[in-house]
């Protein structure tokens, strides 16, 4: 049973910059770099390099865009990576419930 | 981790996901109402004056208190408009009106808004009615600009350009009345638009 648990606890998730970004895409159609950045009170290296690891795992879309000149960056969530965060979720309940 | 860990993450993305929602049920069709209603208003207001005896407004005067009554009556039809199709909306999206986004959006409008709305009609009774217009303009950009942190739809830029507006009907208020038409009939009307073709589509 706790084996079983343990498989459905994300590698990818964990860390509170990734697990933040992945929140807030949840309940937000989008966010821009600049908002993630706000409200999860990283550096831009920091979250940049956490970004990218979402990217890889293909958790995360990357839109980008020009409004007017200037480059806008957009983040929003898969569908892959939707359901393997709420797996995520899932598992870290049940360890707690244990 | 422990479980302590564990706990310290679950809280920390619940705090996370509120913090970030943002109240996407703004209806765009009761923006286009709204501005309708206000053009219907004021000329009905702009009739009224040019066709009395004086044709002037006077501040005492009957007119003066139809002018008066008709501001509320328009005030109180767009709010009921917006409050039935930003419902509507609302259902359609799954998300309530009164949940917690819902709520923070609205006293974050209301509080500027009220402050506003009270104020003039402490000055009205003081009989200065000179600045009604651009104060009205003002308090009611300041109310969008502050309940935009929590609504998705940009309407801080229909605040900007209402406050934009009040300011200059501050320093010319003899061009007070075209000035209110511009920004509650106009610019709510091509505001609702946008909106209406940008977020609401797409859920229809």
């Amino acid at each position: 049973m706790s084996k079983n648990i343990i498989q459905h606890i994300n590698k990818i998730f964990d860390h509170r910059i990734r697990l933040g970004i992945m929140s807030i895409l949840m309940v937000n159609e989008y966010a821009e770099f600049n908002t993630l950045k706000e409200l999860l009170g990283a550096t831009d290296g920091n979250l940049a390099s956490h970004i990218k690891a979402l990217e890889k795992a293909e958790f995360i879309h990357i839109e980008k865009q020009f409004i007017g000149k200037k480059p806008n960056t957009r983040y929003s969530t898969s569908k892959l990576g939707k359901l393997e965060f709420k797996k995520h979720i899932n598992a870290l309940e049940k360890l707690i419930k244990q | 981790m422990t479980q302590q860990d564990y706990l310290k993450d679950l809280s920390e993305i619940k705090h996370l996901m509120n913090k970030s929602s943002r109240f996407i049920s703004l209806s765009g069709l009761s923006g286009i109402m709204a501005g309708v209603y206000a053009l219907i208003g004021s000329a009905y207001a702009y009739w009224l004056v040019t066709t009395s005896v004086k044709g002037y407004l006077i501040l005492d005067g009957k007119i003066f208190n139809i002018v008066l009554l008709d501001l509320f009556f328009i005030a109180f039809c767009t709010v009921v408009t917006a409050i039935f199709f930003t419902v509507r909306k609302a259902k359609k999206n799954g998300e309530s009106v009164f949940d917690k986004t819902g709520l923070r959006a609205m006293a974050n409008f209301l509080i500027p808004l009220v402050t506003g709305g009270i104020y003039i009609l402490i000055i009205l009774n003081q009989q200065k009615y000179g600045q009604t217009g651009a104060l009205m303009l003002i308090f009611y950009g300041l109310a969008l600009v502050n309940a935009s942190k929590h609504t998705l739809g940009k309407i801080q830029y229909l605040g900007y350009i209402e406050i934009i507006l009040g300011i200059i009907c501050a320093i010319l208020p003899g061009y007070g009345f075209w000035l209110w038409v511009l920004g509650f009939g106009v610019m709510h009307i091509i505001y609702g638009t946008f909106m209406h073709f940008k977020y609401d589509r797409k859920t229809l």
